[in-house]
């Protein structure tokens, strides 16, 4: 199993409940906006903490207060999760020149834990021209693929992916989804990943979970 | 110019700057407090910084003279602890100048601590930095240049400091008599004009220069397009 997610939430008006539990390779967090997707990979992110839940991802426990007693509860910290979260604005560090943006998770990684090399990355996703430039330089595509060479950089055991082709057009769309279908196949990283656009859903998912929008609690 | 002129200001740049500097620490820590922190008194915290911001300054100088003075509480700990006086003194100058300047080196500082994205320091949390290195390599580089605009605008208000000061630690030349209560001294004395233009002239081209540093600062520190500190 890569994704063992039981978790409830309330977050002002909004009640977030989901059970999902999926095999390898890309899950696919589908429903419409305000459903509580990106809250979801937050929590599995360590972010947000869940009301209740347990969240086990490739066999490891992030996050489980369903236990009785306050010693079998498990919250570990968002720096110890060992999560690579693609965000979908990108968040690069407007301070740090894209090369910085790239190393700063893999610099913070133990060494063993490190999977990929600067190069390997930047040769993956063919990022080479851009290591001098500063973020506010890059066009939405660059930001991206940048974002996701920092997320492999930090030598994460699981990909969230939230959005990430949503602010991009047509044509840059095609070229980070192939990206990602790339790290689906090559890197065999289990992904979870959150979309309200059926197509690209299909087209990338392995397992489908449908978040239906529920207000009412 | 005439050295004694010179000494009137070097006398203000020692007092502004050693008031910034000590302040620093403490307005950031407020800054810091008043822009994340949730507890319970936080609106008086903030209304008991902003006080000397519009209380009148020659009550804010009559308190401390009451706390800082010789008799005062807090005088009397600093003499027996530390050998420290502050009254009738350039440290006592330098205490007055900061407490005017901390209003608004807070509020600056503050205002660069809220523009900081907190989404950013959630990513660097994702990529594997403990709080304590995302507050250094996140959001600490990205206030400072609001922080640095705060220190300069603390320093402008510090050379221009008048009240507090001559009601706290008097008009004495060499000691406590920086450019402005130099200027109000020569005022009382008919002839002294040029006295007056001189350093009238250079208390504008200081405090013209600090509020420009202090703007560019912060528009580095993106406030946004419309972001002022004053």
């Amino acid at each position: 199993m890569s994704f063992e997610i039981a978790v409830e939430h309330r977050l002002g008006d909004a009640h977030i409940a989901l059970t999902l539990s999926s095999a390898a390779g890309l899950t696919a967090l589908f429903g419409p906006s305000g459903a509580g997707k990106s809250s979801v990979l937050n929590m599995v992110a360590g972010l947000l903490r869940p009301d209740r839940g347990r969240i086990v991802v490739a066999g490891e426990t992030l996050f489980d207060n369903m236990g009785g007693d306050r010693a079998n509860r498990i919250d570990l910290s968002p720096h110890r999760r060992r999560v690579g979260y693609v965000f979908q604005d990108g968040r690069l560090f407007p301070h740090r020149r894209v090369r910085d943006n790239l190393l700063y998770g893999w610099r913070l990684a133990a060494p063993a834990h490190r999977w990929m090399t600067l190069d390997e990355a930047v040769d993956f996703l063919g990022i080479g021209h851009l290591l001098a430039r500063w973020p506010r330089t890059l066009s939405g595509g660059e930001a991206q693929r940048v974002a996701i060479g920092r997320a492999l950089l930090s030598g994460p055991r699981f990909l969230l992916m939230d959005e990430p082709l949503a602010s991009l057009d047509m044509a840059r769309r095609e070229d980070i989804m192939q990206v990602i279908e790339r790290v689906r196949d090559e890197l065999a990283l289990p992904i979870l990943y959150v979309s309200h656009d059926r197509a690209e859903v299909d087209r990338l998912a392995s397992t489908i979970v449908t978040l239906a929008l529920d207000s009412t609690g | 110019m005439t050295g004694e002129e010179w000494a009137i200001i070097l006398l203000s740049l020692k007092v502004s700057g050693i008031a910034v500097l000590a302040t620093m620490p403490l307005a950031f820590g407020l800054a810091w407090l008043l822009a994340r922190g949730r507890f319970p008194g936080k609106l008086l915290l903030d209304a008991l910084v902003h006080l000397p911001l519009v209380l009148p300054p020659v009550v804010t100088g009559w308190l401390l003279l009451i706390a800082f003075g010789n008799n005062g509480p807090m005088g009397r700990w600093l003499a027996d602890w530390f050998g420290i006086t502050l009254m009738f003194r350039w440290t006592g100058a330098a205490l007055a100048a900061a407490v005017m300047a901390l209003p608004l080196m807070v509020r600056a500082m503050r205002l660069s601590i809220e523009a900081v994205d907190r989404r950013l320091e959630g990513a660097a949390r994702t990529l594997g930095a403990s709080p304590g290195r995302v507050f250094l390599s996140i959001t600490l580089p990205l206030a400072t240049p609001g922080l640095l605009a705060g220190a300069v605008l603390g320093f402008a208000r510090s050379i221009g400091e008048f009240g507090a000061t001559i009601t706290f630690v008097s008009n004495i030349p060499g000691e406590t008599r920086t450019i402005p209560l130099a200027i109000y001294g020569a005022l009382q004395i008919p002839g002294n004009e040029a006295v007056v233009t001189r350093l009238a002239i250079i208390a504008v081209l200081l405090s013209l220069g600090a509020l420009l540093a202090s703007e560019l600062l912060a528009r580095r520190a993106g406030y946004g397009k419309g972001g002022h500190v004053l």
